[in-house]
């Protein structure tokens, strides 16, 4: 038992729930779906889990701190129209250019974001839902209600989406989704072992407590803006591989998608608490129950956003109720020394 | 002393919003002769008045120290459940009162889940953002729904008493009734008392859960109230109607000078706000700018008007350092980073 307690946090027993959970789900669907349990659901769901995984770590890194990002997804529709238009108009641009230009003008947004957040003291709900707004507002202008086409992208753009890595069976791994993985894997490691990633943590717990301890808050939350703003730059430009037209409408509503899965993942609202990988787990979960219900017949498709908001409510919940006394009983037992508290006085 | 220097930084946000005003209507009425025309007028708070209702709600929640991303949702929702029920064959009447009491039970809902239980509103709000939305899809899918009976639709269209339609007085009365309760009545100052701190309002025998669940049944009532209007304007409704309010509302309410961490405020600031967007967003449509970058516009006034409060902050900080005497500033703002 001591062993059990030792080496099974609460946190890592949500995840584990979270594991159950999304196999209770792939089978029902399997039952209830003709066809379900086949290749090509796998790629579908794994090729439109890698965006919104990309994204999601961004929000997780922000949300640690105890901090919102509303604007994601006008940020993905953003570089995934611009580097779309770029690319149309100079088919010989290099493929590393373009997900350079991808990444640093979604840094470039994720900066000013940041700059208003850390340095202007302005919260980050009310800045990022301005942001929102004013992004879709330069993408709309920008465009002049034109439409990137997929006819006028470079040939290796659109081979892109359909490269493997490898192939099990009839399990096509895609080189989006080794992408996907690559990059949770290592923002993983970074919040877990580097003094960054740790300080997020110590932000988001106790932002008083951090400052005064000396951290930089401040420059500390606007990188967590930045590489937010970079990873969703470098989304835009997986979804513009992957779906080629790309309209002003582009990627909205990711915000709450993305938001939807840290949350689903056990990343807790109040900052301080979660992982990458659960936040990956939480976009498997969103996005297999959206691509399942569109196929199942017994409700029709628009039960989706009903379904999204009660999982998002269900999972803040648990988290506020059951994980926090499980957390209070593993540190009652004398075990652990590191007692993370969820809510702090002057949270409101 | 804190007091009263609060209640300076008050009145001079108020006073700036009052000159914006009165400079936009200056510029506005020289654009169009036409601006200053009662029907203009009647008009300019026709296209708004859903939004204006619910900001008055709103201007509870934040004050409140809490906030409601749902409303727009529920706005969608009380469309919805009218325009279901109407295409069912309910009576229409019944129809009304049943969307209604759906926003009370919405209200009821949040409420449950912020109050008793104290998760973050934010959470829950934008929970709720996202299923009242799907709620309203799955009740009239992607079809738009109308054919409401014309006493409704004229209700809605055309004027109610002399020139003002039946939702400008019901704004009118809500206006009135918000700023006794706000302002005069004990409740009002639960709402204040519990923004400024929770835990003292709490020890001091405020009855902090009840307070915040009515608040947010008002909020949803009176989005509910707010969507039906809306039906009854647009005269058909779909599952996206009311989609994106949301940062109208919150933006008039934090322009109005109302704190995002609650506890200060006041209705004659978010009153003025309103008159500011209002005379803003018909001004831009005067010289041709797009409805979408009018959207960017009030999305960058939604973040100018928290930041430039603490700029003024700011500078009051680097004046007492350098010339002694003053007030520490307020760390409250400070402590949220």
């Amino acid at each position: 038992m001591e062993m059990v307690r030792r080496y099974l946090r609460p946190e890592q027993l949500r995840e584990l729930s979270l594991v159950l959970l999304l196999v209770v789900t792939v089978v029902f669907f399997g039952t209830q779906v003709e066809g379900f349990l086949s290749g090509r659901t796998f790629v579908r769901i794994t090729t439109s889990v890698a965006i919104i995984a990309i994204v999601a770590i961004g929000e997780t890194l922000v949300i640690l701190t105890r901090n919102y990002d509303l604007s994601v997804g006008s940020i993905v529709g953003f570089t995934a129209y611009f580097v779309g238009t770029q690319l149309v108009n100079d088919n010989a641009i290099a493929p590393l250019t373009a997900v350079a230009l991808a990444i640093g003008v979604g840094g470039m947004m994720g900066l000013l974001n940041g700059v208003l957040v850390s340095y202007g003291r302005v919260p980050s709900i009310i800045v990022t839902l301005g942001t929102l707004a004013i992004y879709r507002t330069m993408l709309v202008n920008y465009s002049d209600a034109r439409t990137v086409l997929t006819r006028d992208l470079p040939d290796w753009l659109l081979d892109l989406p359909r490269a493997n890595i490898f192939k099990i069976g009839d399990l096509d791994f895609r080189l989006a989704v080794g992408v996907a993985l690559v990059l949770v894997i290592i923002f993983q490691l970074i919040i877990t072992y580097l003094p960054f990633g740790r300080r997020l943590y110590a932000i988001g717990s106790n932002p008083e407590a951090a400052h005064i301890a000396g951290f930089r808050t401040q420059r500390i939350i606007l990188t967590a803006y930045v590489v937010c703003g970079m990873l969703s730059g470098f989304a835009g430009f997986m979804f513009l591989a992957r779906f080629g037209n790309i309209t002003v409408v582009a990627g909205q509503g990711m915000e709450l998608s993305a938001i939807a899965a840290v949350v689903v993942g056990g990343v807790n609202v109040f900052g301080g608490s979660g992982t990458v990988v659960g936040a990956l787990l939480g976009a498997f979960m969103v996005n297999t129950l959206e691509q399942s219900l569109i196929r199942w017949l017994q409700i029709s498709e628009f039960w989706r956003d009903a379904l999204l908001g009660l999982l998002i409510l269900v999972a803040v919940a648990t988290d506020a109720l059951i994980i926090k006394s499980l957390r209070d009983f593993w540190a009652r037992s004398g075990l652990h020394t590191r007692k993370e508290t969820a809510v702090l006085p002057g949270q409101k | 002393m804190k007091m009263t220097h609060r209640f300076q930084k008050l009145k001079s946000w108020e006073g700036l919003l009052f000159a914006i005003v009165l400079v936009s209507i200056g510029v506005n009425s020289a654009q169009s002769p036409a601006y200053l025309r009662v029907e203009n007028v009647v008009n300019l708070f026709q296209l708004f008045i859903e939004r204006i209702i619910v900001a008055l709600a709103m201007t509870f929640v934040i004050i409140n120290g809490e906030i409601d991303l749902s409303v727009a949702s529920v706005m969608g929702l009380a469309c919805c459940v009218l325009a279901f029920l109407h295409d069912q064959g309910v009576p229409f009447v019944a129809a009304i009162f049943v969307a209604l009491a759906v926003g009370v039970i919405v209200g009821l809902f949040n409420g449950f889940w912020i109050s008793f239980l104290g998760l973050p509103s934010l959470a829950v709000t934008l929970a709720g953002l996202i299923g009242y939305r799907g709620v309203a899809r799955i009740l009239v899918e992607d079809q738009s729904i109308g054919n409401f009976p014309d006493w409704f639709t004229s209700l809605g269209q055309k004027p109610f008493l002399f020139a003002t339609p039946l939702a400008t007085l019901i704004f009118f009365a809500l206006l009135v009734l918000s700023f006794v309760v706000l302002q005069y009545s004990a409740f009002g100052r639960y709402v204040y008392v519990i923004g400024n701190n929770r835990e003292v309002a709490r020890y001091s025998g405020v009855r902090v859960r009840r307070v915040k669940m009515l608040i947010f049944v008002f909020s949803s009532t009176a989005a509910t109230l707010a969507g039906l209007l809306l039906a009854a304007r647009l005269g058909a409704v779909r599952g996206s109607t009311a989609e994106g309010f949301e940062l109208d509302i919150i933006t008039m309410v934090l322009l109005g000078g109302v704190s995002v961490f609650g506890g200060s405020g006041s209705l004659l600031g978010v009153g003025l706000s309103i008159l500011v967007i209002l005379n803003l967003r018909n001004g831009m449509s005067l010289v041709n700018i797009t409805g979408n970058t009018q959207t960017g516009v009030i999305g960058a006034l939604l973040i100018l008007s928290v930041l430039v409060p603490n700029w003024f902050q700011d500078l009051r900080v680097v004046y007492n350092k350098r010339w002694g005497s003053g007030l520490p500033s307020t760390s409250k703002e400070e402590a949220a980073i």
